[in-house]
């Protein structure tokens, strides 16, 4: 198979480690060769979270810049700063919802509009597909969700050879009970939504 | 059951690097582990530590790297198979009964892991502990994938077994927490108790003795070479006229670059997965089919300087570059398209890269550094200690969550070099200056290291204020237990030490403990410190959110909110204590009634009284 090499970036707490280990898991059952590369130590501090997931016929863990097949942005801030691992052809799927860093209320930055945010990002790159997890994830009763949604977003934008089954399969074998229903809620919301774009 | 523990020899698993170490070690029949926790390294005991609980593998966290080596070397000429984790500049910790060990030796497998960590995504430094295989004279592998790490690890303990030498098993953060496909052994027992048969002139290193051990070590070294020469993971792959060398993460770089060039055809590749001491007889082997040589090693250009020097033995005029191609450096750590970029000017292929969409017309982005939880008591004694002394006095600090109380609005620390280098270095500055000196340690940190350096303050009778910040676990790499810590919600029995104690034992006569969310009576602690006569300290004690969350013990404290009608916007709250649970919006101070855990803090600073518990 060709090689797809998916970039997630998102805030600490937001659960996209989650989402690409989950990812990879999917990929080894459907027999897809997978690497993960995650960064641990300052997640849960509130930093930038980067962890990258790779599949086929490749061995390097981690995506250079300007190499990315997908970019998953769970912040809208932080997917644009993490467009220099993109190109043109480079599908950008990304959360609306905005997460402001703390600095911004200390008056050391200024958070730039969304809306702007969107139309700079629809300029540079052929393909985007936003959605507002947040409120999808609330939707469902489980504001933990958002990773589960931008996961569907990713399986319904087609870009990468795993299918729905395949990777709800995965969810179910790694979620506990109480949230399962809510999570699966939540894929599909993602999924529907980036089916649609 | 913990999934380390799965019986299946064959079945596939998706395991993190660290994960996969463990298993190796399992499948070789690991009995006895230590260490200290460190990035990219804590995983590793993350899994035998819950392990332990459900076998009889023999397990503990120790209080720094010295007495983990130490403590394991004690196991392993006992006889059993042992395991040492650490981060890199740990190893320095460690350094001083590494170099003597080498001498002696050991009876069972000893591994011990030094995890690297290029571009210092949690280190203070990227030292590349290559040279500790060179300054010791121990073995080392590299592995260069998840399956390789569990396979390597299970081959290191043989190889120490056969040369009675313990084995550097050298990693990097890539490798770390890298997940991957692996495919597991079998299992093997655990051994419970081992023998430990005298033998004083061997195993005591008085000079006549080292004099024979050091003998020894050389001949021992003779015989890893010869290991080296025959290792399965030494190999050449290919062979084409480019030769390109290399170990470790680089060497996917490597393969996928080669393979994405299309010039399989044209290149031979060494891989140095024994990269210590190196097998030269295959490198004299690999200098005769190749044209010339490119190393892609990342830090220090160890490998490029050996094979020159084995090149010039041999009388063997080829070019041999690594640092300076393209951009490879000893800086920071590679990436696939670099290593491409290197490859085909090198060896001069035409190549275009991928071009990065255009970046120009991206507004500047507001940064988002890390930064201390919402109600992390760390904030709260940062704070009074700023009420109290100003921006005159001196702050070394130290290493742990609490570093962060570098950056502004908190803005507390001024010097840094390791761990305990706050106590130690606070003795200097009292003495080389007039300023007032006021540094912090962590709890788990001042175990590790600190203690020496207050026992030499009290001592040399220097003045000056240290500030244990107690928040009873290890918070930044993933609440382990030390010395100071009540191990009971963990689930295993340790004994615990007073600090206060202990503080006072090293002869402080001046200790303070305060609740540092009571901010009045920490600010009166902290002024009387300052004006004790000689080494002063106060313990700062109140449990880590996160740690008191993941037992079960978070507070039960309603969040607070700002009342807009009384609130003058002075912006205390905001721009002297930085908690994240603030935010504004328009201009209105907000505070987020989902990350405030009710500490407050800020509502005792507030000069409105308007920050107030929720209903």
């Amino acid at each position: 198979m060709d090689t797809k090499r998916v970039v997630f970036v998102g805030v600490g707490g937001q659960g996209n480690l989650l989402a690409s280990r989950l990812l990879g898991e999917a990929a080894l059952s459907e027999g897809i060769p997978a690497v993960v590369s995650e960064i641990h130590g300052m997640a849960q501090r509130g930093g930038i979270v980067e962890s990258a997931v790779l599949l086929g016929n490749v061995s390097s863990p981690i995506v250079s810049d300007g190499e990315a097949d997908v970019l998953v942005g769970f912040e809208p801030v932080e997917t644009l700063r993490a467009l220099k691992k993109c190109n043109q052809e480079t599908l950008v799927i990304t959360n609306t919802h905005p997460l402001p860093p703390f600095t911004v209320s200390v008056g050391q930055g200024t958070y730039p509009p969304v809306d702007e945010t969107l139309d700079l990002l629809q300029t540079k790159i052929k393909r985007v597909i936003a959605l507002d997890g947040d409120a999808m994830a609330a939707q469902v009763g489980n504001p933990l969700s958002l990773n589960m949604v931008m996961l569907g977003a990713l399986i319904g934008s087609g870009a990468i050879p795993i299918d729905a089954d395949a990777m709800k399969k995965t969810i179910q074998q790694s979620t506990k009970k109480a949230f399962l229903e809510s999570n699966l809620k939540a894929f599909d919301l993602g999924y529907e939504s980036a089916k649609a774009q | 059951m913990h999934k380390l523990l799965t019986d299946s020899p064959g079945m596939e698993m998706l395991l993190l690097g660290n994960e996969a170490i463990a298993r190796g070690a399992l499948e070789a029949g690991l009995s006895f582990a230590t260490c200290y926790p460190g990035t990219p390294s804590s995983e590793i005991p993350e899994q035998f530590f819950r392990i332990s609980q459900e076998t009889d593998l023999c397990f503990e966290y120790s209080t720094n790297e010295k007495v983990a080596l130490e403590v394991g070397a004690g196991a392993a000429v006992s006889g059993l198979r042992t395991m040492v984790t650490m981060k890199h500049v740990g190893l320095n910790v460690a350094a001083d009964p590494l170099m003597t060990l080498a001498y002696s030796g050991v009876k069972a497998g000893m591994v011990i892991v030094t995890a690297d960590d290029p571009y210092l995504f949690s280190s203070q430094n990227e030292q590349d502990n290559r040279y500790y295989a060179r300054l010791s004279g121990l073995p080392m592998l590299e592995p260069t994938n998840t399956q390789e790490m569990k396979d390597i690890t299970k081959m290191a303990f043989e190889l120490s077994e056969e040369l009675e030498l313990p084995v550097l098993l050298r990693t990097t953060t890539r490798l770390n927490h890298v997940r991957g496909k692996v495919t597991l052994g079998e299992l093997q027992p655990i051994k419970t108790k081992g023998e430990f048969k005298k033998n004083p002139f061997h195993f005591v290193a008085i000079p006549a003795v080292s004099r024979k051990l050091h003998k020894l070590l050389l001949e021992k070294f003779d015989q890893a070479s010869e290991k080296s020469e025959n290792w399965p993971e030494n190999k050449i792959i290919g062979s084409g006229k480019w030769g390109i060398v290399t170990n470790g993460v680089s060497f996917n770089y490597v393969s996928d670059a080669v393979s994405d060039l299309g010039i399989q055809d044209q290149v031979s590749i060494l891989k140095a997965g024994f990269s210590w001491p190196l097998p030269k007889g295959l490198i004299k082997q690999f200098l005769e089919q190749v044209d010339k040589v490119l190393v892609v090693e990342e830090l220090e250009p160890i490998m490029e300087n050996d094979l020159r020097a084995i090149a010039q033995e041999l009388g063997i005029l080829k070019s041999i570059k690594g640092k300076g191609v393209g951009k490879l450096s000893r800086l920071f750590e590679y990436d696939p398209g670099m290593v491409r970029d290197a490859i085909a000017k090198y060896f001069e292929v035409p190549y275009e890269p991928p071009k990065t969409v255009d970046l120009s017309g991206i507004p500047e982005l507001p940064n988002r550094p890390p930064n201390l939880c919402p109600g992390c008591p760390h904030r709260a004694t940062y704070h009074a200690v700023k009420e109290v002394c100003g921006e005159d006095a001196i702050h070394p600090t130290d290493i742990g969550c609490y570093t962060l109380g570098v950056l502004p609005p908190i803005s507390m620390a001024d010097y840094l070099i390791c761990m305990g280098s706050s106590v130690s270095s606070s003795c200097g500055f009292a003495e080389a200056t007039d300023k007032k000196v006021v540094s912090f340690i962590g709890d788990s940190t001042f175990f590790h290291s600190g203690i020496t350096g207050l026992v030499n303050a009290v001592h040399n009778n220097h003045k000056f204020t240290l500030v244990i910040l107690d928040n009873g676990t290890t918070a930044m790499t993933g609440h382990q237990p030390h010395p100071g810590v009540d191990t009971t919600p963990m689930g295993v029995q340790r004994t615990q030490i007073d600090l206060e104690e202990l503080v006072r034992g090293c002869g402080v006569k001046d200790v303070h403990v305060v609740k540092p969310f009571k901010v009045k009576k920490t600010k009166e602690a902290v002024k009387a410190a300052m004006e004790y006569d000689g080494i002063s300290v106060i313990i700062s004690r109140e449990i880590c959110p996160l740690f008191a969350k993941a037992i079960g013990k978070a507070r039960k404290a309603k969040p607070f909110h700002v009342n807009p009608d009384k609130c003058k916007n002075h912006r205390d709250c905001i721009n002297k204590i930085a908690c994240p649970a603030m935010y504004l919006e328009g201009e209105q101070v907000m505070i987020n009634q989902n990350l405030c855990i009710g500490c407050a803090v800020c509502a005792q600073i507030c000069p409105e009284n308007a920050i107030l518990p929720s209903k």
